[in-house]
Order: structure tokens, then C-alpha cells, then sequence
């Protein structure tokens, strides 16, 4: 084992994790919107919305991930009248059309997580709410919001780490993620094992970390399911 | 029982002999030729998903001098090395060219090929202006016009954002010359590169001659025009040659004796005008 050709390597990964933490972060929170529009059309009532909110769902979350990307990094820039756009400077970009298509696709998953959870909150705390006198909006903020947040926790936290690992595509839009520059030096140095298991102990690591945070939060958000002392 | 067991142990051990002799005593009577099949035109995929090319020809050419059945497979260009090694093909032709870091790998024939590099861009773009038409620079034989070149290059492409394929000699040229100039990219294939070309994305391509002219020729490729030195030697190395594992000299050997049999004869300039439209034996 060459502890130096190690150490450089796993440097070099850890140069580009900012970029691949970057990629997740940002796609996430836009995901989380495009989601949070996305269920407030299915659950508006309006049938045109609830059926665009359905077919939202079923194609991003039907198609390959892979597929979405090169859509929107290859596809896109095709067109001529999206290069002559004003969306060009942002969408010429490899980082925000990686952000652009993992946040389309996770809004899909997001979107039928938050419905799920919003399905499971029970009637009767809906029609307690409003024998107290509150409003719609008051209503969701208290009562609503907080218990199908619960639901949401453990599903959401999957999504999540499903996530992490789906940044990895980006390497094949000529980004510098954790992926691409530990295929780089496999590469350069024609070393397989070491760059590749060093850099998926690195995604497993923030994945474990990512995960131990959404545990301890769903803990502290549920102290009432929590068995009593005896 | 037990010596129905010992029989089995020894049939086993003698089976594993067999193997072992065969996999070592190997007469080469089927020769496997690893190639991307989507590098133009040295290999590319035809409609009907036949690969063809440069290196096609001249592999049928070299294994029927060499007395071997020759059969060729596609191979990913980013696990070329690895998979000659792991004993997935026996030789590599892939417009590979021969440098001291591969040659630490893996052995090389004699070079088939030894074409220049050339930089491609947009033909009303101020790399354009700035480097004009493309022009012959040997770096080899005139080390001091082609030291003026690449300063020329380094200047015309301050900010700008070059694309090159990963793990190639024009990635090397890149990272020498270019890395705390511009802005260098790698791709996986040529073929991703030429898109972001086309669309804009990046400013420069690099590569060399002949994949640079066939990229040109392709569809939506009227604004782009060669442009700068089309530079021989320095990281560009002494020529494109067949990659062969270290441990198959016999194979080396073979595939040499018919390397010189096909220049002789002028086969390999034929294929190279064929399909590269100059020549470039070296």
C-alpha cells in the first residue's frame, strides 16, 4: 500500500467535495419548491392542476435520471433560440444545468413525499383546528404543517441520501465532483481500487452523517411516540 | 471415498495444468483488438453498428500479414489501459499515442500514424483572428518555432475555455500549457466535446489532425475552421502505435515484422489517405 499515492488521492477528492455538497445543496432546495408547487396543485382541488401536477410526477420520476441530465445540458443547448436566450450565460453553465435537471427530478419524489405526508394527517386534528376558530392558513402553520412533517421525515431523509449519490452524475457534464476527479487520477495512474473506494467512502460517510442528522431530528420532533419510563 | 476424492483432486489439478499451459504457450491464433469505435475517423460505429476506419483497415491488413484471426471489440477510451491489462483484448488501437507514462504500462509497436495536433474554434471568434489559419509547426526538428507557437497559443486563449478528451496527449498539452490560462475541460468522448463546441460552450478544441478535420466535416460544423500551429512532437510524442501488454513481446514482435511489411508497400499510406486525407505515416 503506497500511503503517500493514498493520501494525495484522498486530498484531491476532498478538494472537490465542496463542489459535489454545492451540486446536492442547491438542487435540493430547488426540488423542495418545484415540490412544494407541485403538491399545492394536486391538492388544489382544480382538476387541470391536479392532472399537470400527476403528469409531473409520473415523468420525472419515470424516466432515467441520466437522461434528464443530458436533456438539459446537451438538449437544451441544441436549440438554437435557448442559445440566443437570456437563460443562455445561466444554462451554458455545466453546475446550474446539473442543478437544474437533479432539481427536476427530485421535486417529483419530493412532491408525492409531501402529499403522502399531508394524506396522513388525521381528519379529526383538520376539524379540531377549526371548532378553535382558525384559519386555513393558521390551521396549516400550527396543525397541519408540524404533524405532516413528522411523516415526512423518514422518507424525506431517504430522498436525501438518494440524492447525494445522484450528484455523482454530474462528473459526465465535465464538472470536478468527487466522481470525476477519483476517475481522473484511475485515469492518470491507471490505479482502479484506491480512487474509487476512497471516494465512495466518502459519499458514505456524509450519507451516514446525513442520516444520523435526520434520525436525530425525527427524535426530537416525536417525543410523544417515544415509549415512557418506566 | 477417499479415492474417489484424490481422483477428482488429480483430474482437477490436471484440468488446471491444461489451462495454465494453454493460457501461457499461447500460439495467437485469435488476436482481440480493443478500439472506441466513436473515434472518427481512425474507428467509428457505421449505421449498421459495424466498426470501421483507419484502424480498421490496417488491423485487418497487419493480422493477415501476421498470420492471426483478428477480431474487434468496442471499448470505453477511459479504461482502455485497465482492461488491456485485466485481459479483456490484447492489443489497444485507439490512435493511442506512445508516451513514457503509458510506456510504464504497457509496451507499444512501432507507430502507425504520427499526425499533428490542431486546434479547432469558431471561425468569426478572436481565437480565430488572434491565431489565424492553421499552420505546420515540428517541434521535433524546430524546437524554437514551435516554442514561439505554443507562447502564440497561450496568449490567443487567455480566459478562454478549451476542451480536450480526458487522458489524452491533448490533455497533457492542456495541463502544461494551459491550466493557469484558460479554462480546460474534459470529456469522455470527442463526440461530447465537439457538441459543446458547436453550441458554445467552450471556445477551443483540441485534438488531433485527423479527428479535428473529421469533426469538421461533420453536421453544424460550417463556422468552425482549424486554426493555430498544427504542432508535431513535444507532449504530442512520436506517433499513434498498437498497445500491447508487457507480457506478450511474441505479439509485439508479430505485429512489428508486419508493421514494416505494410509501410514498404505503401498499405498504411493508403489507408491514411483514405480515411485521413494526408498522410501521416510517421
Amino acid at each position: 500500500m503506497d500511503w503517500d499515492f493514498a493520501a494525495t488521492t484522498f486530498w484531491r477528492l476532498m478538494a472537490a467535495l465542496p463542489l459535489t455538497l454545492e451540486v446536492w445543496f442547491l438542487s435540493v432546495v430547488l426540488g423542495g419548491l418545484i415540490a412544494a408547487g407541485v403538491v399545492w396543485m394536486r391538492v388544489s382541488g382544480s382538476r387541470p392542476l391536479e392532472i399537470l401536477a400527476r403528469a409531473y410526477v409520473a415523468i420525472f420520476r419515470g424516466t432515467p435520471l441520466l437522461i434528464q441530465l443530458f436533456l438539459v445540458y446537451y438538449g437544451l443547448a441544441s436549440l438554437p433560440a435557448v442559445r440566443h436566450s437570456i437563460l443562455w450565460p445561466v444554462l451554458r453553465d455545466p453546475l446550474y444545468c446539473g442543478v437544474l435537471a437533479l432539481g427536476l427530478c427530485t421535486a417529483g419524489y419530493q412532491a408525492e413525499i409531501f402529499r403522502g405526508a399531508l394524506l396522513a394527517v388525521p381528519h379529526g386534528a383538520g376539524e379540531a383546528a377549526k371548532a378553535c376558530g382558525m384559519s386555513g392558513l393558521l390551521m396549516f402553520r400550527r396543525i397541519v404543517f408540524p404533524i405532516a412533517l413528522r411523516h415526512a421525515l423518514p422518507a424525506y431523509s431517504t430522498e436525501m441520501i438518494s440524492m447525494v449519490k445522484a450528484t455523482a452524475l454530474v462528473s459526465l457534464i465535465t464538472l470536478w465532483d468527487v466522481l470525476s476527479v477519483a476517475l481522473k487520477i484511475r485515469n492518470d495512474t491507471l490505479v482502479t481500487y484506491l480512487p474509487l473506494i476512497l471516494a465512495g467512502a466518502i459519499y458514505f460517510t456524509i450519507n451516514y452523517i446525513l442520516g444520523a442528522a435526520f434520525l436525530s431530528l425525527e427524535r426530537r420532533l416525536s417525543p410523544h411516540l417515544r415509549a415512557r419510563p418506566s | 471415498m477417499g479415492s474417489r476424492l484424490w481422483k477428482s483432486v488429480a483430474l482437477g489439478a490436471a484440468v488446471g495444468a491444461a489451462l495454465a499451459t494453454g493460457a501461457y504457450a499461447k500460439e495467437w491464433k485469435t488476436v482481440v483488438i480493443g478500439m472506441e469505435g466513436g473515434y472518427p475517423p481512425w474507428n467509428q460505429t457505421d449505421s449498421s453498428g459495424k466498426i470501421v476506419g483507419f484502424e480498421v483497415d490496417l488491423a485487418n491488413d497487419l493480422c493477415k500479414r501476421a498470420g492471426v484471426e483478428c477480431k474487434i471489440i468496442a471499448q470505453d477510451w477511459d479504461g482502455m489501459i485497465p482492461g488491456l491489462k485485466a485481459g479483456k483484448f490484447d492489443v489497444i488501437m485507439d490512435g493511442m499515442s506512445i508516451t513514457d507514462e503509458r510506456k510504464k504500462e504497457i509496451d507499444f509497436s512501432k507507430p502507425y500514424a504520427a499526425p499533428p495536433a490542431a486546434f479547432m474554434a469558431a471561425k468569426d471568434s478572436d481565437v480565430a483572428k488572434k491565431l489565424g489559419a492553421g499552420k505546420p509547426v515540428n517541434a521535433i526538428k524546430d524546437p524554437k518555432a514551435a516554442d514561439a507557437a505554443i507562447k502564440a497559443v497561450q496568449a490567443a486563449l487567455k480566459g478562454k475555455t478549451v476542451g480536450v478528451q480526458v487522458s489524452t496527449t491533448h490533455a497533457n498539452f492542456a495541463s502544461k500549457y494551459l491550466k493557469d490560462i484558460a479554462t480546460v475541460k474534459e470529456y469522455k468522448t470527442t463526440d461530447d466535446r465537439d457538441l459543446d463546441l458547436k453550441n458554445g460552450r467552450i471556445d477551443v478544441g483540441l485534438d488531433d489532425y485527423p479527428t479535428v478535420a473529421a469533426t469538421l466535416e461533420s453536421p453544424d460544423a460550417k463556422d468552425l475552421v482549424i486554426v493555430g500551429p498544427e504542432i508535431i512532437g513535444d507532449v504530442f510524442g512520436v506517433g499513434e502505435a498498437m498497445g500491447i501488454r508487457k507480457s506478450d513481446a511474441d505479439l509485439t514482435a508479430k505485429f512489428n515484422k508486419a508493421l514494416d511489411a505494410a509501410f514498404a508497400d505503401g498499405s498504411v499510406k493508403k489507408y491514411s489517405l483514405q480515411w485521413f486525407k494526408i498522410d501521416t505515416t510517421p
